[in-house]
């Protein structure tokens, strides 16, 4: 299962990259995509949405499922993937490099307490 | 504990996703299903279908009872091989099981029910052989595996893996089936494609498994086979219909024979009813999501539900069956709640898609 070592992780399989903006850039892992299978409808949160953590605001589904995506901190959308929009299939094809949108942390601390790498692939061992 | 097919290990080898399906552990998928779909529509793929239980019925007096236990009338049967799709009601007319009836011969028939209901119809039809027909003789076939080939490509590749079958299947029509060796050939299906669906002795069902992937053919799981049915505008049983809906508010009218003096297990149930649903099919207008089952649809006559929605992979868009108010019209303008929206959907005679060719707009 591939987790890269320097993004961050929650339980529910969203990754967050800390940008040097200061922004963070979110997406779902690959192990999210490999579970959901194909994707084919994903919707994003409008841009300037202010979100608390853990609150749903994407959606993805596949062929057979639907599921909810959550913001992992606090914050507000500063920017939304409209290509994956558009092909949906892209998360399939590499989850990290399709990212779904980026927020601007209320607290930057906030990020450095999610799971890391070695704690997510333990997280999903457990599955 | 899940029951497994004799497949099981070569789907694990091969990186299937195995879900329970009926109490069988059984491929979803062995890589993209929307891969495995359009390998069907395009070209040949596979499918194991052993959860599915043959019963052969053999005896004197074979067809009088079928005639009597299943709601088709087998009398439509008259060539040796020829199958027929019927429904198994209760009493109250509700639906036991759908499931292919082959004839034989006179006093011998082939019975393919599904997976989860095997058992309930098993000990149903020998309750109703007790009462009617003590003399015939039913006989689950547990040592028989099944295998569906299906797609514009899938004959010739069979023909290909299994040599010298293409004397014996080559002029078989639709619907018919006829035995080579140990194989019985069936050209059905629930794709919506040509094909066959081989019934194969368990012990030779890895090699037939193989022989077929050697020429080609896709190994596809039940993740395809629902996109690919649903779009042929297929019900599937358990989700479209169950013993709580009469066949006349599941589409399947044209599988109830009423119109005959032929008495019936549900009949007189069914002359009764004044059907108040129907099930159409649905193509979503918005974007917005993917039609599933139990969402609520909303139409100027009152409140329907999706019963199987899904994705399309040869529309590119969303589809579904629905169960509504009678007299909601074919190219009617509904709304759908997806979450909190409400999203438009039109009501669209299935099949979807047959053959590869795309058949709404």
């Amino acid at each position: 299962m591939n987790v890269p070592a320097d993004l961050k992780y929650t339980a529910s399989h969203e990754w967050i990259r800390a940008e040097a903006d200061g922004s963070v850039t979110i997406g779902i892992t690959d192990h999210a995509q490999e579970s959901l299978g194909d994707l084919v409808f994903i919707e994003l949160p409008e841009k300037g949405r202010r979100v608390t953590a853990n609150e749903a605001c994407a959606i993805v589904e596949s062929v057979k499922a639907a599921s909810d995506i959550y913001a992992p901190v606090a914050g507000e959308i500063v920017a939304v993937n409209d290509a994956v929009v558009g092909a949906p299939e892209k998360v399939n094809a590499d989850a990290y490099a399709n990212w779904l949108f980026k927020l601007k942390p209320v607290n930057s601390a906030d990020v450095a307490k999610l799971l890391d790498a070695a704690a997510y692939t333990a997280a999903i061992g457990k599955e | 504990m899940l029951k497994q097919t004799a497949l099981n290990a070569v789907h694990r080898a091969a990186g299937a996703k195995m879900v329970d399906f009926g109490g069988w552990e059984m491929p979803l998928s062995y890589g993209s299903q929307i891969e495995e779909h359009h390998a069907v529509r395009r070209d040949a793929g596979m499918f194991d279908v052993s959860h599915m239980l043959p019963v052969d019925l053999a005896g004197s007096g074979a067809r009088d009872f079928l005639r009597y236990a299943l709601a088709n009338n087998v009398d439509k049967l008259t060539v040796s091989g020829k199958a027929l799709y019927s429904c198994l009601l209760s009493p109250d007319g509700g639906v036991l099981d759908d499931l292919i009836v082959y004839f034989l011969d006179e006093d011998s028939f082939r019975i393919v029910v599904n997976a989860a209901t095997a058992d309930k119809d098993v000990a149903w039809f020998n309750k109703l052989i007790a009462q009617h027909a003590p003399r015939l003789k039913l006989t689950p076939r547990r040592d028989l595996a099944m295998i569906a080939v299906q797609g514009p490509r899938a004959r010739e590749r069979v023909w290909a893996a299994l040599p010298g079958s293409a004397a014996v299947t080559e002029a078989l029509k639709p619907f018919v089936a006829a035995n080579f060796g140990q194989y019985f050939i069936a050209r059905t299906g629930y794709t919506g494609e040509d094909g066959f669906e081989l019934l194969v002795p368990v012990a030779r069902v890895e090699a037939t498994w193989s022989a077929l992937a050697g020429f080609g053919v896709r190994p596809c799981g039940l993740g395809a086979r629902d996109t690919l049915r649903l779009e042929a505008g297929m019900n599937l049983y358990g989700q479209d219909m169950d013993e709580t809906t009469s066949p006349l508010e599941s589409g399947l009218a044209w599988t109830v024979d009423l119109a005959s003096v032929r008495d019936f297990v549900g009949k007189s149930a069914l002359v009764a009813q004044h059907p108040a649903r129907q099930l159409v099919g649905l193509l979503l207008l918005d974007k917005g999501g993917v039609l599933r089952s139990h969402q609520k649809v909303h139409t100027d006559l009152g409140v329907g539900e999706i019963t199987s929605g899904t994705f399309s992979p040869t529309l590119g868009s969303s589809i579904a069956l629905a169960r509504v108010p009678a007299g909601v019209a074919q190219g009617t303008t509904l709304r759908v709640e997806v979450r909190e929206k409400q999203l438009a959907a039109r009501v669209a005679k299935p099949p979807f898609v047959r053959q590869g060719k795309i058949l709404v707009s």
